[in-house]
């Protein structure tokens, strides 16, 4: 099993408040084949952890650590370097599709950038391997002439994932990709990713906030919790037989499709405490 | 006119039907209808919750702001406490309308940035004049307290608060007049998982303690199936499918229901 990406220590801090840490000594190993995801509610610093892989924090943000994408401390790297990384070695799918897609520009065109800037491809052979990628996430070819508001949000979506699988990333990052869509296209963009990493042997850093979306499609599972990482573990690990009190309490608010699960929101105070008598025993 | 009401039901919409026209054709010149309510009849017992699932542009929220009155509809009837709404206006509608309330999905666009959270609370109570003053300020405080914040929230604005607290404010807004039906547009939507249990817990205290009976409209099949006692599926503008929530989870009778819920995430491990 090859190692993808590894993140050692890896801290966010704002410029302007050095001791206030957004993301606290995180690290993380990723392995080709393998989805990983990283589940935590809103400000556990699961997007900021992914947005720093490619070097694209918020300027008023500063980033300690290390980051090896194969073999390469790519935080040392300067920003053309990194440019020939981005896109072509990592690619990204963020969460909502239209803002993420230029509107006045056809798809096949955005689809074409990465191909031309990354593998020269130019004329027909570009044009082939739009179509070729089109196909390839479910979208007919001669969509490539269409503009991103004559697609459906799924579609959207799909045309997303076939640019950013374009230059056959080693490292696919997907940052709430199904959040903004209805359930049974959720379910459809789950299978495509899925399908895509196995065949493409990537690696996919998954983000997510349900962890009805871990169950399908991680093999790994990083819970986040106030910037730090609270607990890892294999899918089955983290779902059934959670260690950490913050991972119990989150998943004793999720609810279940059989509707037996009484519902317990989580209690911080108590947590706090929980926290104190874990640090304790440890 | 008198209406065939059966004991128990509350809120009765009859054939409901809405059309939008929509531009289409080459620079948008021609016009098409989209039906967004194809022959929808609903009913709410008492006391108990309906679900309206359904995927975007399936009519729901739709059919939520017909129920109040807050879009015109262009046939059918809405029958509460028996009187057809459809056919009130003016002060008459309004009398009635403080006996529908309504929770919206997004609180951050429902609260006036303007206004202060006891006046936003207060509001229903100054306009349907319910009381004197000093009986206002003390309903909106207690109803704070009760939706679990404090009476000096009462003078901060709505941005002060996070996502889940503004969420308890549009609760208490809507539940200081005392209505009968609720009618909840995804209120848990735009909310973590951890503060999605805490709003999904007090809805159903409050159901409890007030008598309410809510109209709960969401895409989330796991939060419905916590939350209601009955449901309908809609889709394109038509109910594909209602009946009892055991009933509908267990057996489903529609393909599009079948689809809907193995489409529902997480089935395979937990």
């Amino acid at each position: 099993m090859s190692e993808i990406l590894k993140i050692a220590n890896l801290s966010i801090t704002p410029h302007n408040a050095p001791n206030r840490l957004l993301v606290n000594n995180v690290s993380l190993t990723l392995s080709a084949g393998k989805t990983t995801c990283i589940v935590g509610e809103s400000g556990s610093g699961k997007s900021l952890t992914a947005l720093s892989i490619m070097n694209l924090l918020s300027k008023q943000l500063q980033a300690s650590g290390n980051i090896v994408f194969q073999g390469q401390d790519i935080t040392k790297l300067d920003e053309k370097s990194l440019q020939s990384i981005r896109g072509a070695k990592i690619g990204m799918i963020f969460q909502e599709p239209m803002t993420s897609l230029n509107p006045v520009l056809t798809v096949g065109f955005q689809i074409g950038e990465s191909l031309t800037a990354h593998l020269g491809l130019k004329g027909q052979a570009l044009k082939d391997k739009i179509a070729a990628l089109l196909t390839q996430v479910g979208i007919p070819a001669e969509r490539a002439n269409s503009y991103p508001d004559e697609l459906s949000g799924g579609q959207r979506q799909r045309v997303m994932i076939a640019m950013s699988i374009a230059c056959e990333p080693a490292l696919l990052i997907a940052d709430e990709p199904t959040t903004a869509l209805d359930v049974t296209v959720q379910a459809q963009i789950l299978q495509l990713l899925d399908a895509l990493k196995t065949r493409m042997n990537m690696a996919m850093l998954f983000i997510t906030h349900d962890f009805g979306v871990v169950a399908d499609i991680a093999d790994d599972v990083i819970v986040m919790f106030r910037g730090e990482i609270v607990e890892t573990g294999s899918k089955k690990e983290v779902l059934t037989k959670p260690k950490h009190p913050y991972t119990k309490a989150l998943l004793a608010c999720v609810p279940d499709a059989e509707g037996k699960k009484q519902l317990k929101p989580i209690d911080y105070a108590w947590l706090k405490d929980g926290l104190k008598d874990d640090k304790a025993t440890a | 006119m008198s209406h065939q009401i059966s004991e128990n039901v509350i809120l009765q919409a009859n054939h409901l039907v809405k059309c939008y026209s929509q531009r289409s054709g080459r620079f948008g010149f021609g016009s098409s209808q989209v039906k967004a309510l194809d022959d929808v009849s609903i009913s709410l017992k008492a006391g108990s919750t309906l679900a309206v699932v359904g995927e975007s542009g399936s009519g729901k929220s739709t059919l939520a702001r017909c129920l109040l009155q807050l879009h015109p509809f262009d046939s059918g009837e809405v029958i509460f406490e028996g009187q057809d709404l459809a056919k009130l206006q003016g002060p008459a509608l309004r009398n009635v309308r403080k006996y529908l309330q309504m929770v919206f999905q997004d609180p951050f666009a429902s609260l006036n940035p303007r206004m202060k959270v006891g006046e936003i609370v207060g509001e229903g109570l100054l306009i349907h004049g319910m009381g004197s003053a000093a009986e206002q300020k003390q309903k909106m405080l207690q109803m704070l307290l009760r939706v679990g914040l404090s009476a000096d929230d009462a003078l901060k604005y709505p941005h002060q608060f996070s996502g889940g607290q503004r969420q308890r404010i549009g609760i208490a807004r809507a539940l200081v007049l005392n209505p009968k039906v609720v009618v909840c547009d995804e209120p848990v939507s735009a909310l973590d998982v951890s503060v999605q249990a805490q709003i999904l817990l007090l809805l159903k205290e409050l159901q409890q303690e007030m008598g309410l009976s809510y109209i709960f409209i969401s895409h989330d099949l796991r939060v419905v199936r916590h939350v209601a006692d009955e449901i309908i599926v809609m889709h394109k503008g038509k109910i594909v499918e209602q009946g009892a929530v055991e009933a509908i989870y267990n057996a489903p009778q529609q393909i599009y229901t079948q689809q809907l819920l193995s489409a529902i995430p997480g089935r395979k491990v937990a």
